[in-house]
């Protein structure tokens, strides 16, 4: 028992010692680190929101017409909007929704775009071929014009643009995943598996897989901002959430009419869009530089 | 291989990738819907305006048959008719474009030199405050929701300050006692080639907000890619060199280590173009501007789904393109390419 | 009496460190080295005993982590580690320059020979364009490239790696420097290539009035082209004497291993010899002598003290308890 800890502790050694180099970087950063406090943090709201804020009746519809406009006080920290609702309470459950949508969205693009990359990396040939062709044809799209497109064409709904949003980013990973595939199979240990006569879908489901997540993972947390920002876009254009739910984007779109008087009506939800958005970007922007060999021990 | 031959290459590919456009719209166009011919004719059509509409797309017929018909409306120009302005959509796109691309250009200059500057002062000084502040600054020019930010700058500039009009593309009275003389449809430049300076002050007051907010998000990208690749090319074997043989570090910086990043910056700069040409979209309405954005948006939201699809494959259609260029600039900047192999 | 030949560099008591995340990295320990004007020196010794961190320190490259604790580097009676940054670039590149190892990434790939050379030309010699572009073709055909004057037009890339080295060496040498240090320049080449390049050396050596400092772990390159020659190890300098001398009778025990483990031409076959031991550890080197624990003539002393340079002979320098009290130096 103790000679299997020490073997284990002798194997993982290296990994701790960068492990422990990671965070010698990090405390470089105070930022990096600032952001991951708050993407925890906007995470406990979105999970928590709905049971803990002082209204939640108003993100549900609510309405209290005389209660309409009013400003920031102590019994409405965000004031309130056209509809008398409680904005901080509509804010807060938007985190979960915006948070929701990020993540769903990045599934399904992940769903449809790893297994064809790694199918078309693996595999070669025709397949290969039919399959980039097709990924870049979609990717000569930007992709918020491709999500606007598809949303009009299938019609708007919350539902609809997401799946727009999946469909408009599934190519990158295709494209980063059929890289991978084609670097790790031409490693040692792929072929011996071949060698020994494990079939073509189990080696590319034990083994290409899990090599190429690295990347790939980066990659996602580093479109999560992108993703809730395109969200926020399609519902400000009136393409996505529909009223009376409190999504970001869209609050910031109803309160373009009123916001030039009653300004908290639409500067709360677009900041926690910027700070959402932005505590991302940093956070993978920094792991981006501690996981980089290039800059490391520069 | 030569310049010219890769050039031709990237030509031919081009055309390809347009087919490939072309064909994924006419998918999101037709195949899409579940009644293309509704949504076509908007929100009460009646049986034979639908009829007709059938007719004339084809769409009982077999797919590469509507496609064929699709592409042959396509190349003769004819991209529907838009529901809200009841004009030809290539007509009312080539209306708008000037004023777009008047926004885009200033915005995108802005905010290309100042990512340049940026990210190379960024580079020089690794790890310092200045780093680190120009770090959050660039990632917040990326992370900025750009409707937001504009109504934002509406709040401070217009309400708050009254600095700046809250909208617009020149000043009411002024289009009426300093009219524009239409040459490029750019207002900025057309009055400046007239010499009429009172409404190029009007333009210039109405441009600058907007034209900021959009350089936004280029700023931001083009520091960051500037200084991740100054801090690599930095540590280049040349530029040890360099130093070894006295140069001195603004020559070596802004000579000798800049012209060799300005391959990924220059990259960067279509991706951000195309980025800006969708952004419009969302910041010419927030500011009222009249170019192709305000157009397209306001055809997203009434659902005038011609005038959406048509400007669809306008911009992919400018994105193959700028894509073309981009690729042919680097090839000619990379001596490694251009001399041949 | 080498006392007759004038002194061009002598580097004295130079203690540089590196500050890196796992330690204080004591890289280079050198009591003592002198090198003459008009010769070629070599420094020779394994990757990582500090030969190349020594090297640059003399032209003072030396940047962060590293730092040079103290010291002096005296060069034409000035101590250079006192001057200042403006002073050094001049100094950089003219009255001492250097010639990198990899010829593939030394030169910037997109700019071509000509606006290299001329920049370094320009930047220390007070000419016009022409006359500096005239100045390059000159060295170019001073280190026997063909056709010179098509050469300034071109790429790096295009060029072979012997012909880049050529070219490093022909811009360390265009502005007559007394020093030029060629640091590992031929480790990256084929082995024909490297003939090629040492014998261009040679030749040079003939034309110029500068000194080279071989800095090398190719024993044969000393062998092929320097009058004397130093060895390092661990940080410091062992031994330093005559080339043949060094060859035929080591005195260090480091450096008789050294030579040793070379097998010669003409001996009979034997077993192939090393060193016992390994590198070590510069962050927590051996106390005393740091050569101690490898060493089959280990004593006491060595342990604790670190040994002084003596001269054994004329010349010939060692750095070893085994030596008794000649002369100090």
């Amino acid at each position: 028992m103790i000679e299997w800890f020490k073997r284990y502790g002798r194997e993982i050694k290296p990994q701790i010692e960068e492990l422990h180099y990671s965070f010698f970087i990090f405390r470089k950063n105070p930022v990096t680190l600032v952001s991951l406090l708050t993407i925890l943090a906007l995470i406990s709201i979105a999970v928590l929101a709905p049971y803990t804020v002082p209204y939640p009746q108003s993100a549900l519809g609510e309405v209290h017409p005389y209660e309409a406009f009013e400003p920031p006080s102590m019994k409405h920290l965000f004031g309130t909007d056209e509809a008398g609702r409680d904005v901080f309470s509509r804010v807060l459950v938007g985190t979960r929704i915006s948070l929701y949508i990020g993540v769903l969205v990045i599934f399904l693009a992940l769903l449809i775009g790893l297994p064809l990359g790694i199918i078309a990396g693996y595999v070669g040939g025709k397949i290969d071929e039919t399959i980039m062709r097709i990924t870049d044809m979609f990717l000569s799209f930007p992709p918020l014009l491709l999500a606007l497109a598809l949303s009009v064409a299938m019609g708007p709904s919350l539902v609809n643009s997401m799946m727009a949003i999946a469909i408009a980013w599934w190519p990158w990973y295709t494209r980063l995943a059929r890289g991978q595939a084609i670097s790790i199979k031409e490693r040692p240990f792929v072929e011996a598996a071949r060698a020994v006569g494990v079939g073509k879908s189990k080696i590319m489901l034990r083994h290409i897989l899990p090599n190429s997540l690295t990347p790939i993972v980066v990659q996602a947390s580093l479109d999560f901002g992108g993703v809730i920002l395109t969200a926020a876009s399609l519902s400000f254009l009136g393409l996505g959430a529909q009223p009376p739910t409190p999504e970001w984007g869209l609050m910031v779109s109803i309160g373009r009419r009123y916001f030039l008087n009653s300004w908290w009506t639409a500067t709360f939800p677009g900041l926690f869009i910027l700070i959402t958005v932005l505590t991302f970007n940093l956070l993978s922007d920094g792991l981006g530089e501690v996981l980089n060999p290039k800059l490391r021990r520069a | 291989m030569k310049l010219r031959d890769y050039v031709i290459r990237r030509l031919i590919l081009s055309i390809v990738v347009l087919l490939g456009v072309s064909a994924v719209t006419f998918a999101i166009a037709r195949i899409v819907p579940s009644n293309p011919a509704r949504l076509w004719l908007g929100p009460h059509p009646t049986r034979e305006q639908i009829a007709r509409v059938e007719e004339e797309f084809g769409l009982n017929q077999p797919l590469h048959i509507q496609y064929i018909r699709y592409m042959s409306n396509l190349l003769t120009g004819n991209l529907g008719v838009s529901l809200r302005t009841h004009r030809p959509v290539l007509e009312d796109i080539k209306a708008f474009l000037p004023a777009s691309l008047e926004l885009i250009c200033l915005g995108m200059i802005i905010g290309l030199i100042g990512g340049l500057i940026l990210g190379v002062i960024s580079s020089t000084r690794r790890d310092q405050s200045i780093d680190h502040f120009g770090r959050i600054f660039s990632i917040t020019g990326v992370s900025l929701p750009s409707f937001w930010m504009g109504m934002m700058a509406q709040l401070v500039f217009f309400k708050w300050l009254g600095l700046l009009p809250v909208g617009g593309r020149i000043d009411d009275i002024v289009s009426l006692t300093h009219p524009i003389q239409w040459i490029t449809g750019s207002y900025l430049l057309d009055s400046l080639l007239t010499g009429n300076w009172v409404a190029f002050t009007s333009v210039a007051y109405h441009i600058i907000l907007p034209a900021l907010v959009l350089a936004a998000y280029p700023f931001g990208l083009v520091a960051r890619m500037t200084r991740s690749s100054m801090v690599e090319i930095l540590q280049e074997d040349y530029i040890k060199t360099a130093r070894a043989y006295g140069l001195r570090e603004r020559t070596i910086t802004y000579i000798y280590a800049l012209k060799n990043s300005l391959g990924p910056t220059i990259t960067v700069s279509a991706l951000t173009f195309a980025y800006a040409l969708v952004e419009t979209f969302l910041i010419e309405t927030v500011f009222n501007w009249q170019g192709l954005g305000w157009y397209s948006a306001l055809s997203i939201m009434s659902l005038d789904y011609p005038s959406v699809m048509g400007i669809t494959i306008v911009v992919a259609s400018v994105y193959v393109f700028l894509n073309l260029i981009v690729d042919v600039t680097l090839a000619y900047l990379d001596p490694r390419i251009r001399l041949g192999r | 009496m080498k006392n007759a030949k004038e002194r061009l560099l002598e580097i004295k008591n130079l203690i540089i460190s590196f500050y890196s995340y796992r330690g204080i990295v004591k890289a280079v320990d050198v009591d003592n080295l002198v090198l003459y004007k008009g010769e070629s020196f070599g420094l020779v010794g394994e990757t990582g005993c500090g030969k190349t961190v020594t090297a640059l320190s003399i032209l003072r490259l030396i940047s962060n982590p590293g730092i040079i604790e103290r010291g002096e580097i005296i060069f034409n009676g000035e101590d250079l580690l006192k001057k200042s940054e403006q002073n050094m670039r001049e100094i950089r590149g003219k009255a001492i320059s250097m010639v990198f190892q990899d010829p593939m990434s030394s030169l910037n790939p997109v700019f071509t020979i000509g606006d290299q050379a001329t920049r370094v030309i320009k930047i220390h010699q007070n000419v016009g364009k022409k006359e500096a572009r005239e100045r390059a073709i000159r060295i170019l055909e001073l280190v026997r490239l063909p056709d010179p004057r098509k050469i300034m037009g071109v790429y790096p890339h295009e060029l072979s790696a012997g012909m880049r080295q050529r070219v490093m060496i022909a811009m360390a040498l265009s502005c007559n420097p007394d020093l030029l240090i060629a640091d590992e320049s031929t480790s990256a080449l084929d082995v024909t290539v490297q003939a090629q390049i040492l014998k261009l050396m040679r030749e040079l050596k003939e034309k110029i009035s500068a000194s080279i400092l071989f800095v090398t772990h190719n024993l044969s390159v000393v062998a092929q082209t320097c009058e004397r020659v130093a060895v390092m190890y661990a940080g410091n300098v062992v031994e330093v004497g005559k080339v043949r001398e060094m060859f035929k009778n080591p005195r260090h025990p480091y450096t008789i291993g050294l030579m040793d483990s070379i097998p010669k031409l003409g001996e009979k076959a034997k077993e192939l010899r090393g060193i016992e031991g390994m590198v070590p550890d510069m962050i927590n080197p051996p106390s005393g002598c740091r050569f101690h624990p490898r060493c089959p003539h280990t004593m006491n002393v060595c342990k604790t003290q670190k040994p002084k340079m003596i001269e054994i002979e004329d010349g010939h320098l060692v750095s070893c308890f085994l030596y008794g009290e000649s002369r100090q130096v």
